[in-house]
């Protein structure tokens, strides 16, 4: 799997705001216009419209084919990409925790035969 | 115990959560001794730890060493302890000999127990976020190597299935 590091680096800093975020998870149950993207948050359109431009930039956003609305969409791949990124390191440290549950378990039935 | 979570919190910070089904004064020995750290703290199957030297007090160092037994490659970090609160937090910083990511990087470690059980957060922040993404590069790329080396293992011996 060959990824390329700057589209990487425009999706990662496009995630690290909290609205952006936010915008995804809407996109996520379907395309939505950004009348319809800024009704849930606290900011104006134009601000909506500033982050959405980030998020087109990073891949991570396409506009909609009606015209009219400009709905905007989510592009999955840009997203998976990210994601299998984080699930490649979750799945280490998961192996090293999956020890340690085995080592906690060893340490619990020593502390019991102490006890006793 | 429960699914390890990890997290991006901001541009320079990665975030591990995870529940263990422990009090946490063992898990924070399993954290501190180092005969016990070697136990788990390998990373990919094939690795070990021949050395975990752990000076445990504010302003103390810690040098920890891993070995892939298949060639003798070894990978060595360092650090030092900035605040120790037993049985609930650590913060320490980290260096790998091989400076493979810009800098030295800052651990927390917070441990939470609640009816027996605990919850660790770890929160690695970097000194750029240059630094946090070539980490996660890193691991993704060894981890890819280590699930092509489970997958061998499965191939090429049964009784390793269960690993």
């Amino acid at each position: 799997m060959v990824m390329k590091q700057t589209n990487l680096d425009a999706t990662f800093a496009a995630l690290a705001d909290p609205t952006r975020r936010a915008i995804l998870a809407r996109l996520a149950s379907g395309e939505a216009s950004v009348a319809e993207l800024a009704q849930p948050f606290a900011i104006s359109q134009p601000a909506i419209s500033k982050h959405l431009k980030v998020l087109e930039r990073a891949g991570l956003v396409r506009r909609g084919r009606d015209a009219q609305r400009r709905p905007r969409r989510l592009e999955p791949k840009r997203l998976a990409e990210a994601t299998e990124w984080l699930e490649r390191y979750r799945q280490l440290w998961e192996g090293n925790y999956r020890r340690l549950d085995a080592l906690l378990e060893d340490l619990k039935t020593k502390e019991r035969k102490w006890d006793s | 115990m429960g699914q390890l979570k990890v997290t991006t919190p901001s541009d320079r910070e990665l975030a591990m959560t995870r529940a263990f089904d422990a009090p946490r004064r063992l898990v924070f020995d399993a954290h501190t001794k180092p005969e016990l750290v070697k136990r788990w703290l390998l990373g990919p199957p094939g690795w070990s730890m021949p050395v975990c030297e752990i000076n445990l007090r504010v302003g103390g160092k810690y040098r920890y060493v891993w070995r892939r037994d298949a060639d003798g490659t070894q990978m060595g970090m360092r650090g030092a302890y900035r605040e120790i609160v037993a049985p609930e937090r650590i913060v320490n910083t980290e260096r790998f000999d091989e400076a493979w990511y810009p800098g030295e990087a800052l651990n927390t470690l917070v441990l939470v127990e609640n009816g027996g059980r605990t919850t660790l957060t770890q929160t690695m922040r970097y000194e750029s976020r240059e630094a946090r993404d070539a980490v996660l590069k890193s691991d993704m790329e060894s981890g890819v190597a280590a699930s092509y080396d489970r997958l061998a293992e499965l191939l090429g011996s049964p009784s390793e299935a269960t690993r």
